[in-house]
């Protein structure tokens, strides 16, 4: 398995408060990685290591060998894009206006609007399926419409990584599997996908490498068939259930039976 | 609204940038407007002069040459680039703390440069290059004052405006205090100045303030691309590829440069940073808090406040501060109660 977006013994924490220790994770490439865990977990602070918006207090991230600071801050976004949570958006801004926004780091002072971005900003409204609002104001959207709108603009983005704290919050549940599909698409393009991801069915479902964690800690790692069971999910998520091959596809199902 | 024509794309060689039409088509209209103003300020005087005579003037011919070209000239040409100075330096200061409250007047920037400026008088000679460099130096004493205060709940939001006011009435308090304790001929000389004035304003006064302020508006189109990618949030900015802390850096650099020129000059004139981006922005319905549209904006008001301040009470020449003081006092309460009503 090769990895270019490795973490080695992070301690993560704000301030003095250490949410996460012992972390060594590798990012497959080119393989969809989901994050799994109960709340407060870690997950999205250990997102936010990966893109280089907490420095870790210990230990280090690297992208090709290289610590991310060390990267310079355009030539990294266009490597990595980040999707946050809970995003607002600039004042009477239009849709195609702020899905131009992801192609920030390909610009510069006198390029804003090339051929280039023209076409990498056509193509995520398209493939986020939010074309038909290219000229709507982002706050008169539903939720839902908004959130595909923030993903078209992490996709104008281009970047081989695409890192999303839970980013199918908010969508109703054919969006849902319409947006991980997406994401594995992007996967079989060659692109590598990172999420955090509350659903452990829909992340069995997609993924193809699963980390799970609890209490700041990476508890498991590995395929969704080879370490999600019964025990897994007691550990994990103080939950009794079965876990049994899901009918359509054949990738552990878990039912909850508490 | 969803009823504006889409963006146009502009390339020539290496250029290219998406442009709004309204934007453009509201640019020009504020220009118009203020050559019309300044149009205006050029022809009045104690005797009104008429149009053939302005334009002999500006040609540098005519009885009226001196008085036009020497006179009202430069106050009008300080009004114009002054007003634009103010509403970029409010663009910049809104734009940082993403708020609408968040302008250099509001926050105490304006106090702070007077403060720098009344000291430099007070304790110095009060040269014009020191003037300059105390008015810098106390506004960027206040930013950093403010900067340290709010530093728990970050750059942006209703806290930094909240401690920016607070910092505003010490130091307001601070400058009435320098006053009464100054030497009688520098309190005269402060007063006649702390109202924010263009009273009297004369071309060599003027040759430093405009190449500083052209000199730091090529900087803050420099920075623009940048500085709209962070009003994004600070998340996406870094992800995005966006240096913030060196950006926010200079941008603080630029504004209150903006801010404490023009205060070295004229004094303190406040609102004009507060309304103009924001009425810019109304106009050109563009998407956050755009340059042009704020300049242009802040100088059609300035313009327009000291030709009010001139004939209000005509002949005697009122401080162009206490027009957009009585203008933007209004407009302030008016938008505080809307923010407090979001909330």
């Amino acid at each position: 398995m090769k990895a270019r977006l490795t973490a080695r013994d992070l301690t993560l924490a704000y301030g003095d408060r250490v949410v996460s220790t012992q972390i060594d994770l590798d990012i497959p490439d080119g393989a969809f990685t989901a994050i799994v865990g109960p709340n407060a977990c870690g997950k999205s602070t250990l997102l936010k290591a990966l893109v280089r918006l907490l420095t870790p207090a210990t230990g280090a991230v690297r992208l090709d060998g290289r610590d991310l600071a060390a990267h310079r801050p355009k030539a990294f976004a266009r490597e990595v894009g980040f999707l946050p949570q809970g995003l607002v958006a600039p004042e009477n801004i239009t849709v195609r206006r702020l899905v131009a926004r992801g192609r920030y780091p390909h610009q510069s002072l006198l390029s804003t609007w090339s051929p280039d971005d023209e076409r990498a900003v056509d193509e995520a409204m398209a493939a986020a399926g939010v074309t038909e609002l290219a000229g709507r104001q982002v706050e008169e959207l539903s939720g839902g419409q908004r959130q595909r709108v923030w993903i078209a603009m992490v996709l104008a983005q281009r970047t081989p990584y695409l890192l999303l704290d839970e980013p199918t919050t908010f969508l109703d549940i054919t969006h849902q599997y319409g947006l991980l599909a997406l994401f594995a698409r992007l996967r079989d393009e060659g692109r590598t996908v990172v999420a955090v991801l509350h659903d452990i069915n829909q992340a069995c479902r997609f993924a193809d490498h699963l980390v799970a964690m609890k209490d700041g800690r990476v508890v498991a790692e590995g395929t969704p068939a080879d370490i999600v069971d019964a025990a897994l999910m007691r550990r994990v998520f103080d939950l009794p259930s079965i876990v049994m091959p899901n009918p359509a596809i054949g990738a552990p199902m878990v039912v909850p039976t508490a | 609204m969803t009823g504006d024509a889409p963006p146009v794309a502009i390339r020539a060689g290496r250029f290219s940038a998406l442009v709004e039409r309204r934007t453009v088509a509201v640019s020009l209209a504020l220009l118009g407007v203020a050559l019309l103003l300044a149009f205006v300020g050029l022809s009045h005087g104690s005797t009104w002069s008429t149009p053939p005579e302005v334009f002999a003037a500006l040609t540098g011919r005519g009885d009226s040459a001196v008085v036009i070209l020497q006179w009202r000239l430069p106050r009008v040409a300080a009004a114009l680039v002054f007003g634009a100075a103010l509403g970029l330096a409010g663009a910049i200061f809104q734009n940082l703390t993403r708020n609408a409250l968040g302008s250099p007047d509001v926050i105490g920037l304006d106090a702070g440069a007077y403060t720098g400026a009344l000291v430099a008088i007070a304790v110095l000679n009060g040269t014009s290059a020191q003037l300059a460099t105390g008015s810098v130096l106390g506004g960027l004493l206040a930013a950093a004052a403010i900067y340290l205060l709010s530093l728990d709940s970050g750059l942006s939001g209703l806290r930094l405006v909240v401690t920016g006011i607070a910092v505003n009435a010490i130091l307001t308090a601070l400058n009435s205090w320098i006053v009464l304790r100054a030497e009688l001929d520098v309190a005269i000389a402060a007063t006649g100045w702390n109202a924010g004035s263009l009273n009297g304003v004369d071309w060599d006064e003027l040759h430093l303030p405009f190449a500083v302020i052209g000199m730091l508006a090529l900087a803050l189109v420099a920075l623009s691309n940048a500085m709209h990618q962070a009003a994004l949030g600070d998340q996406l900015a870094v992800t995005s590829g966006v240096g913030l802390n060196r950006l926010r850096l200079l941008l603080v650099l630029v504004g209150v440069g903006c801010t404490a020129t023009v205060t070295a000059v004229a004094g303190p004139i406040v609102f004009i940073a507060l309304a103009a981006p924001q009425i810019g922005r109304r106009l050109a319905r563009a998407a956050g808090v755009t340059l042009l549209p704020a300049a242009l904006t802040g100088a059609v008001l300035l313009l327009c406040a000291d030709l009010v301040a001139q004939m209000l009470l005509a002949p005697v020449a009122l401080p162009v501060g206490v027009v957009t003081t009585a203008i933007g006092g209004c407009y302030l309460i008016w938008l505080l109660i809307r923010e407090v009503k979001r909330r």
